[in-house]
């Protein structure tokens, strides 16, 4: 590509990300400010907060890989001490132990987890033989049960469920054998009843509504009855842009948050839905690209985690929203009212950029 | 360490790839389901949600007086409610509402969260549409602003009695509002609106039926001397210290109510003011024996009947007689006196010796026929009705009795009607509410034509000089009237202490224009003869009706 020599690349910046993010997040906009009713404020504040995330994307472009994985292990360090912090002494919002006051700025530890745990895998196994031998392995397994286990008892079971498959994910990578993965899945399926018998009140309602919303239309099951009537609504092509009812008369909870897929589906129909997950598709699928041409194991790693993480995110909140899934509490990424969630797969994008353009043998590689 | 391959790193690419095209497919997939397959069931759902029905309210009819003067009407209001249930979650953002209603912001929050479990709750009724537009800004959480109509009487408590007042959701509760009130009350429409989720109108969506407002009603009253009759029993109330009083005039040529009123009196307006005495309307709702007023009827029908001739002279001296052992009496020895002068001075023994000469039957459907047996139909709210023993019980001296107007009850209004037969040559006529431009129905023949001018003359003289009611006399016109005092019963025996005074006129008497009755119930200043308390009240109203109505005067002083 021309790019190789371009500005954009000599400033490390991926031009095809970027223009995938650019896309998202002028249509984030859009869906914000209608789900919002229309509310200039708190597109602003979206605005800025994509600002200051476009910013600090930038900024990780131009970090080296190298530089992260010598990072990498006491940055999951931090995340682990400050977890259990966060257990200690943080803050409770909406019912759950997540925040840190750190005085000027409230810091979500789970969100730097979401980097943290790809990025010490991906340096545990950059040197490693492939496949890694058993003690790398429950090592790998280790880091993620421990992290995933600290963010559940926040309780926070959706970004736990996100950190947790973007290890595994890399875990398969490096060549986990299949008859470990299938053990897992049995494992995992025998041990469901007793993850049950541990499970808060509220997560095991969200899985019994999951399975029968009808039952409680008005409690556990109303999110879920109110997003399928604002998608189904919506029908093929949409009510145009600022014509969700369901948004607009409240019926939807959340709309410019988890539920802001309702609004975008009931205003933009079927084509939208298509046209967005295209979006998605693009920015994933270029993600793996940039994995598969990086130039050593820690970068393909780290690349191919990151990507798999948009994944996770996008098909969670799109089957949570369509009742193909339990309700987890999981933004929509890069469309949802921005939050630290924005920042983190911004920033995500950023490391992206950086393995793209840091590679050492440029244009050797296939392009 | 020795560097892995880095091919085999990812070398299960095409495993996630494939994993994510999967994926996507399967979102696309239940995009499509959902709204697709689902959509027409998923948008009623919606519409289910957002469509409510509503209720519009629909305003009373007008009620005017005869020369389209308003006498009620609907101006719109709102009713403020809140949903404590709702409110109470915020309750601290409703603080604004309390300034906007003027009421204390902790006794209002007290109110709304001792009752959080509930879901309705009035916060103030029936306030002007601007606040309720001020209100509605605010958009606070679970206040709710009803749109509503709130009835009003411009004049107050002058008609008070005759229109009535409707309770705080308009609802007719007395008067005409009360006994029409299916002709004025209207049909609330049904319209679907579109509703969030906290249950404010966002939009509307259509109309299932349409608000159907209440039919006005044009009253036969004339709202001037309405007043004119108002003003003068009021006078009558405190010059006379009386507990109660009340008038009615009648359309002497159509049978038409040009005014009745009734005293205490209340303001519509005024919640406050409403008490069982006050809005009792004593013109419908009291029956009380009507004492001399009736013996003009006697008159004509003996007159008719052949029965006593104009010259005769009938001796009522020693001013009592004895009939059956029971004694009639005047209040002084009257002498000779001829029917004019029984009439002018109001005798009893005379009146009793000319009904004694008729047959118990003849003058019981005198009577029957005067409609003192029988309601206005008018539909009034709270008429009674008066009383009247059949022939058959009276002994010759129940007889003599209601001749003289004791023993049987009536309305003032009945009265009045009674009077109407006299004042239409005879003719009885259908009391009228409502104002008459067509032909009007035509009554029963109870007197004859000469009969009924001849016992008008008579009743001339006891508005002249001489007779019982100088007082009622009105230069210039000829003014036929009789009064009435009549003993109050009181625990089963009549007392020598309450009277209640009567007075009856035709004016003029020559050409009857109007008919007005007053009664005032215990005067309590000593003075008690129906000539000195209600002939004034009657001269005061007339007098002024006269000029509004331009009837040339029919007599020189």
């Amino acid at each position: 590509m021309k790019q190789e020599t371009g500005l954009l690349y000599r400033l490390h910046i991926d031009g095809w990300l970027l223009l995938g993010v650019v896309l998202l997040l002028i249509t984030s906009t859009l869906v914000v400010y209608s789900a919002s009713g229309g509310e200039w404020s708190v597109v602003q504040r979206h605005l800025m907060r994509v600002g200051v995330a476009f910013v600090l994307m930038l900024i990780f472009a131009q970090i080296p890989p190298r530089q992260l994985m010598l990072w990498a292990p006491w940055l999951f360090l931090l995340g682990i001490v400050l977890l259990i912090a966060v257990l200690v002494a943080g803050k409770v919002g909406k019912g759950a132990q997540r925040w840190l006051d750190l005085g000027v700025i409230r810091f979500q530890p789970s969100e730097l987890m979401k980097l943290a745990l790809p990025m010490f895998l991906a340096w545990l196994y950059a040197w490693s033989p492939m496949p890694p031998n058993w003690p790398r392995l429950a090592v790998g397994f280790g880091s993620i049960a421990l992290t995933a286990g600290l963010i559940v008892v926040q309780p926070d079971l959706g970004t736990a469920l996100l950190i947790a498959s973007s290890g595994l994910f890399v875990l398969f990578f490096v060549g986990l054998p299949w008859k470990v993965i299938l053990g897992v899945l049995v494992a995992a399926v025998a041990a469901a009843p007793v993850v049950w018998h541990f499970m808060y009140d509220y997560q095991k309602q969200r899985v019994l509504t999951f399975l029968n919303p009808e039952s409680d239309p008005l409690g556990a099951g109303y999110h879920i009855i109110q997003s399928k009537i604002a998608i189904g609504s919506g029908g093929l092509w949409g009510k145009g842009f600022m014509g969700s009812t369901q948004a607009h008369l409240e019926f939807l909870p959340e709309s410019t948050t988890d539920f802001i897929f309702s609004v975008f589906s009931e205003e933009f129909g079927l084509w939208g839905v298509a046209l967005l997950l295209a979006g998605y598709t693009f920015v994933i699928f270029r993600g793996f690209y940039i994995a598969l041409t990086a130039d050593d194991n820690f970068g393909r790693l780290l690349a191919a985690a990151l990507s798999m993480t948009l994944f996770t995110y996008a098909f969670v909140n799109i089957g949570m929203v369509s009742g193909l899934l339990p309700v987890v509490g999981l933004p929509l990424p890069l469309i949802s009212y921005g939050g630290s969630a924005l920042v983190t797969l911004m920033i995500g994008f950023g490391v992206l950029m950086s393995i793209r353009t840091h590679r050492r043998f440029m244009g050797s590689q296939s392009t | 360490m020795k560097i892995a391959d880095l091919r085999a790193v990812l070398k299960r690419e095409h495993w996630v790839l494939a994993g994510l095209i999967i994926a996507m497919l399967v979102l696309t997939w239940r995009a499509w389901s959902v709204q697709i397959e689902q959509a027409a069931f998923l948008k009623a759902q919606a519409q289910l949600r957002h469509v409510r029905m509503m209720a519009l309210p629909a305003s009373r009819g007008v009620i005017y007086d005869r020369n389209q003067q308003v006498l009620a009407l609907s101006t719109p209001v709102a009713d403020v409610w809140v949903d404590p249930k709702l409110a109470c979650a915020r309750i601290e953002d409703l603080k604004p509402l309390a300034k906007l209603l003027g009421q204390n912001w902790t006794s209002l929050k007290k109110r709304i969260s001792g009752r959080c479990s509930q879901r309705f709750l009035y916060l103030r009724r029936q306030v002007l549409p601007a606040l309720a537009e001020r209100i509605k800004a605010l958009s606070l959480p679970g206040v709710y602003v009803n749109e509503t109509y709130k009835r009003y009487y411009p004049e107050a408590e002058t008609a008070a009695h005759l229109i009535g007042f409707t309770n705080i959701d308009d609802q007719g509760q007395a008067g005409l509002e009360k006994s029409y009130d299916s002709w004025l009350r209207g049909t609330p429409g049904k319209v679907r609106v579109i509703k969030d989720v906290r249950g404010r109108v966002v939009d509307f969506y259509d109309t299932l039926t349409p608000v159907k407002p209440g039919r006005d009603m044009t009253l036969a009253l004339d709202q001037r001397i309405q007043y004119f009759t108002y003003r003068a029993l009021k006078r009558a109330m405190v010059i006379h210290q009386a507990r109660a009083a009340a008038a009615i005039v009648l359309d002497a040529r159509t049978g038409e109510i040009l005014a009745l009123a009734s005293q205490p009196g209340y303001n519509p307006n005024d919640r406050s003011q409403l008490s069982p005495k006050r809005t009792r309307n004593h013109a419908v709702s009291d029956l009380m024996e009507p004492g001399s007023t009736v013996k003009p009827f006697i008159m004509a029908k003996a007159l008719d009947l052949g029965l006593v001739q104009p010259e005769e002279v009938i001796d009522t001296s020693p001013g009592r007689l004895v009939i059956d052992g029971e004694v009639v009496r005047d209040d002084h020895n009257k002498g000779p006196l001829t029917p004019t002068g029984i009439i002018q001075h109001s005798s009893n023994v005379g009146i009793s010796k000319i009904a004694l000469r008729m047959d118990p039957k003849t003058q019981w459907q005198l009577y029957h026929q005067l409609g003192f047996d029988q309601d206005s139909g008018l539909f009034l709210h709270g008429e009674a009705l008066g009383q009247l023993k059949t022939p058959d019980v009276w002994s010759r001296v129940d007889q003599a009795w209601t001749a003289f107007g004791y023993g049987f009850q009536v309305t003032l209004l009945q009265l009045a009607r009674a009077y109407l037969t006299l004042a239409s040559d005879g003719m009885t006529r259908p009391l009228q509410l409502f104002r008459q431009d067509g032909v009007l129905p035509e009554g029963e023949r109870v007197f004859s034509v000469d009969a009924a001018r001849c016992v008008r003359a008579m009743m001339e003289k006891v508005t002249a000089r001489g007779g019982t009611a100088p007082k009622a006399h009105i230069p210039g016109y000829s003014v036929a009237g009789k009064t009435g005092t009549a003993h109050k019963l009181g625990g089963g025996q009549y007392s020598l202490q309450k009277y209640r005074s009567l007075f009856a006129g035709i004016v003029p008497a020559d050409d009857p224009e109007f008919v007005m009755v007053v009664m005032v119930d215990e005067p309590s200043r000593g003075v008690y003869y129906g000539g000195a308390v209600a002939a004034p009240v009657f001269q005061e109203v007339m007098r002024q009706a006269l000029r509004l109505r331009n009837v040339p005067p029919d007599r020189e002083e």
